[in-house]
């Protein structure tokens, strides 16, 4: 008798879609890995939805509002294990940039119709609200890591993601340092691999869209690129992009901005 | 029966989340409202005080289906305040990145997102088991637009490799030349597609629209050219904001888009096909003439043929510009920075993309307008889900609520992006 299929669930929160799609960006593995595990509930490509409970839930977003706050814990509670995938589940995303902003002066301004809006303040990662098993970090998250998560959960294993720099990448490809070659501000040094290097092989600095890596040294980072030239305002844009919310970036961010503070 | 409500809490198959609600009484469609609840984003909000040069990045998060479509209009708005044309080499793999984008996700739409309606299937992975090659031919389109975006792009979502001004790095012919045989196989592919999307039971309807795309003095339109309508609108990009309107309606976080004199537009494949069928390359023309389609169709759901035809011709033209490619002197030309006002409009996949931006002497973006395809073709779907359902109150509760699924299918929403724009405006007393 065949062995019953995991269950698998994907979710979208505040997002762009980008993270699912590289699901069904695998168009060489697409259909088998649809025979290996039943894609019970995946909006973005199917009006049929298997009930719950899930035995791997994908979660894609960050918490913007106050029903996803409740959402997530619902699906917390009908997920055996929950992968979060992307910049903003496991950091906040681009729209956490809010959370730097003078929220009251903020949400006094804004809109035509305030009153329409139901949106949080801040916009959080998930494991600020619930438990994660697992994060798979990247904007967006590879393809090839993202099929890694989902063999690793088939085998009964741990997922194999790299856990150093995006300096050992460019060394594996085989691409001169582009910030001692040519003094282009990088952050390579500071973000964790699992991209494959892309931006110093097309000739450009890492902008750090896989976030921090394990214990980086992002203070001697900004340090470097002051001296290659960057003020203190492109420093703090630097480290606050797609994982502005991510603790190292946001605390070099904000030492940039701290006007007596050194480097 | 007097009363009646069709309700969909979750629309499939389409980019982002969104809601559908019908409601009918005595006999007559009282209440259609598509609601968009994709929280918003805020991303014109955030693109104050950032530098002119990071928002090719930061408004390709918008959207993961059609990031170049963002990065597009927005290095050609930013060129436009700053005065730089990008000519020659540099502007044919911007349109060769964007065959690769529209490729992509006109794949990603006929094969996996709509065809499985028209064939009676929840999604494209159980059409698969029926119909295996069929949706490998799909898969296999989809993978040629994708390794354009990976070539040029660096990777297929949120590539990194677009800048203001041009590329970081431009390659050189002999990587270009890869290509070349994937569209082969894919130009095969994609007429096979134009057949095939032709043979689906269409359901009638017509569309009495205005529509709205770019037309270009002699290319079917990606980057550039006039804002044109089937009323007989002519109009530069910066010209937009005087003729388009935008409305915060309560039940959807996305603006409703309309035009002076017209009312509700509509962008799209449609629109771009009625509006420059004279402009697509004689393959797609024949295809399309072989296809059933004339001059002009206004049938939403035969947007699924259209689409199959602009593969047709993205291929051909990608396969073109690699042919004759000659790698550019740099990588990108010079840019000023400047205090400036930029307008462009692009078309995305699913129809014209507007941005402005206003920048100071430093570079910083003091202010970012966006308008997306999807909200402006909003009010059009409501329309077209309100003359569909009044002409089919007949039909069986579930059968008229997978066809109206369907009819917002037509347009190939992406709620990520009508939403994720939403603009916060100053409202002082």
């Amino acid at each position: 008798m065949r062995r019953r299929r995991p269950k698998l669930a994907v979710w979208k929160f505040a997002s762009c879609d980008g993270c699912q799609l590289a699901l069904l960006d695998c168009e060489d593995e697409l259909l088998a890995l649809a025979d290996a595990i039943e894609i019970a509930r995946f909006p973005e490509a199917s009006r049929a939805a298997v009930k719950g409970p899930y035995d791997l839930s994908l979660v894609e977003g960050s918490i913007t509002t106050p029903e996803e706050a409740q959402r997530i814990q619902q699906v917390r509670r009908v997920s055996r294990v929950l992968v979060t995938i992307g910049a903003c589940a496991t950091a906040g995303g681009i729209q956490a940039l809010r959370n730097f902003a003078d929220v009251k002066a903020f949400i006094a301004l804004v809109y035509a119709q305030p009153r329409y809006i139901d949106s949080l303040a801040r916009s959080t990662p998930i494991a600020d609200h619930v438990r994660v098993d697992f994060e798979l970090r990247g904007c967006p998250v590879s393809r090839h890591q993202l099929l890694e998560v989902i063999g690793a959960f088939l085998a009964g294993r741990k997922p194999q993601t790299p856990a150093s720099s995006v300096c050992l990448e460019c060394k594996r490809r085989g691409t001169v340092c582009v910030m001692v070659a040519r003094g282009t501000p990088c952050l390579g040094p500071v973000t964790q691999a699992g991209c494959g290097a892309i931006c110093p092989a097309y000739d450009r600095g890492c902008y750090g869209c896989f976030g921090p890596m394990e214990t980086p040294n992002a203070a001697a980072l900004g340090g470097r690129c002051a001296e290659l030239g960057l003020s203190r305002a492109a420093l703090v844009r630097v480290f606050r992009t797609f994982n502005a919310g991510a603790e190292a970036f946001r605390q070099e961010s904000e030492a940039h901005e701290r006007p007596h503070d050194q480097g | 029966m007097s009363g009646r409500t069709i309700k969909v809490d979750l629309l499939a198959r389409v980019e982002g989340e969104g809601q559908l609600y019908v409601r009918v009484k005595d006999g007559a469609v009282a209440d259609v409202r598509l609601k968009i609840v994709e929280p918003p984003r805020f991303f014109e909000a955030l693109l104050r005080g950032r530098d002119f040069r990071e928002a090719p990045d930061i408004t390709a998060r918008i959207c993961g289906i059609c990031p170049v479509a963002y990065q597009m209009s927005a290095v050609h708005a930013m060129e436009d305040a700053l005065g730089v044309t990008v000519g020659g080499s540099l502007r044919a793999l911007r349109r060769l990145l964007y065959c690769g984008e529209w490729i992509e996700s006109h794949a990603l739409h006929v094969y996996l997102l709509h065809a499985p309606d028209f064939l009676g299937y929840p999604d494209a992975l159980r059409m698969a088991k029926d119909h295996p090659a069929i949706v490998q031919r799909g898969l296999r389109l989809k993978k040629a637009g994708n390794a354009i975006m990976r070539l040029l792009g660096g990777r297929e979502i949120h590539p990194i490799n677009v800048k203001v001004g041009g590329f970081f790095r431009t390659p050189s012919r002999a990587e270009l030349a890869p290509l070349a045989d994937q569209l082969e196989q894919a130009l095969d592919d994609a007429r096979e597609t134009v057949r095939w999307t032709a043979s689906l039971p269409m359901p009638a309807l017509d569309l009495p629209c205005t529509f709205v795309a770019l037309r270009h003095p002699d290319e079917y339109p990606f980057n550039e050219g006039h804002i044109v309508s089937s009323g007989g609108l002519d109009i530069a990009a910066r010209e937009f904001d005087r003729h388009v309107h935008e409305e915060h309606v309560p039940y959807t976080h996305a603006l409703h888009s309309t035009l002076d004199g017209a009312g509700p537009y509509l962008v799209g494949p449609l629109a771009r096909y009625n509006l420059n069928g004279d402009r697509l390359a004689p393959a797609a023309r024949q295809a399309a003439a072989g296809a059933g389609l004339g001059a002009v169709c206004r049938n939403p759901f035969q947007s699924i043929v259209v689409r199959a035809v602009e593969i047709l011709q993205a291929c051909g033209e990608a396969r073109q510009i690699v042919a004759s490619y000659e790698p550019p002197d740099r990588p990108a030309v010079d840019v000023p920075v400047r205090p400036g006002l930029g307008y462009a409009a692009t078309e995305a996949p699913r129809g014209l993309l507007y941005h402005r931006y206003e920048i100071d002497g430093s570079g910083a973006i003091l202010d970012a307008k966006i308008v997306p395809p999807t909200s402006q073709n909003q009010k059009s779907i409501e329309d077209d889900l309100r003359r569909f359902v009044t002409a089919h109150l007949d039909l069986p509760e579930q059968e008229l609520q997978w066809r109206c699924e369907q009819i917002v299918r037509n347009y190939d929403p992406c709620l990520s992006c009508s939403t994720h724009v939403l603009r916060l405006e100053v409202d002082r007393p």
